[in-house]
């Protein structure tokens, strides 16, 4: 299970091993963070920028 | 083998269940939307595309450009594209008669409250293209009207067309059923005290049956808009029976899977697979 790093707080986040890119995770410092595959193809965590107007059904 | 792409955005369970059913019928290309490059006219070679983005601009264009490669894809961007838009919808709904609610359009905030005199009071007024109840309206009075349109007409765009309808007095519940290739093979109550039943917006989940008529009502609607996988929001009058309120071009699932224990996404899989086959 990969251990990443919260861009918000620094705390550690394990996320699993088949997390995929766009998908959401709570971390205990309250923040909603965004699984991405950052420029050398590694998984790494952003914050999720929250529902946009555009989305739905 | 067949290979399919599935287009997404949001990794939620909807799409992991999704996944691990593609992955048992096909070669799977999984495409995170938001991290690629989609060159139109030249794709990963899919022989279909299952569309999940939960964006609606991501979803229209992403089945856009797998069509332009030549891969069949369920929806179709034109289908997705004319399903988001409610007034759309209803004329397409209306030249299928299928029955829904009393909807008026208006286009200034004085014609929006003519239009809520006529319907009666209380009104419901939603946003041309929106989802999850979102920026949806109860007003209970001509005042409530007016300030609604008046921040309507402020937030300009689209914003601008009001769409007006009759608020039906339903149960304190309606239904979400979901069509798979001209069948509904489930369908789910929201039960909630407030107006907005939506799931995600709290409302409760229980199953319910899909008797002839809704399933016939169900069916059409999505042949209608072109809806190949859709969830259709449906809404009980006590006097008119069945009303269609919308048809989902991405529809969200997992509650139907959980209250009704149907495979909904092993269902979906199944049909995007067979359509190749074809």
């Amino acid at each position: 299970m990969p251990e990443l790093r919260c861009p918000i707080c620094g705390g550690p986040v394990r996320v699993d091993d088949d997390a995929l890119p766009g998908e959401l995770v709570e971390h205990d410092c309250g923040a909603v963070l965004e699984v991405y595959q950052d420029g050398e193809g590694r998984l790494s965590l952003r914050p999720f920028e929250g529902v946009q107007e555009d989305w739905g059904e | 083998m067949t290979v399919v792409a599935l287009l997404y955005d949001v990794a939620r369970l909807d799409e992991k269940m999704l996944i691990k059913e593609l992955r048992e019928r096909a070669r799977l290309h999984l495409i995170h939307v938001p991290s690629s490059v989609l060159e139109m006219g030249r794709g990963p070679g899919v022989d279909a595309a299952l569309e999940r983005c939960v964006s609606h601009y991501n979803a229209v264009s992403s089945a856009a450009a797998a069509e332009s490669w030549g891969a069949r894809t369920v929806n179709t961007a034109e289908s997705i594209a004319l399903s988001a838009d409610k007034a759309v919808t209803q004329a397409l709904l209306h030249r299928a008669g299928i029955p829904t609610p009393r909807t008026m359009l208006a286009y200034s905030v004085e014609s929006a409250v003519r239009a809520a005199r006529d319907l009666g009071l209380p009104v419901v007024l939603k946003p041309l293209m929106g989802s999850w109840g979102r920026l949806a309206a109860l007003a209970g009075d001509e005042e409530a009207v007016r300030a609604v349109s008046e921040h309507r007409e402020y937030l300009g765009g689209p914003y601008r067309v009001h769409y007006i309808q009759e608020y039906v007095r339903k149960p304190g519940r309606d239904i979400r059923a979901m069509c798979i290739g001209g069948e509904a093979p489930a369908a789910i109550y929201r039960v909630s005290s407030h107006w907005i039943t939506n799931t995600a917006r709290g409302g409760r989940a229980e199953p319910a049956r899909v008797d002839g008529e809704l399933e016939d009502l169900v069916v059409r609607s999505c042949e209608a808009v072109g809806v190949e996988v859709g969830g259709v929001d449906v809404v009980e009058d006590p006097e008119r029976g069945y009303l269609v309120l919308e048809v989902n071009a991405v529809p969200e699932f997992k509650n139907i899977v959980r209250v009704t224990g149907v495979n909904v996404p092993g269902l979906i899989a199944e049909y995007l697979v067979s359509r190749v086959r074809r």
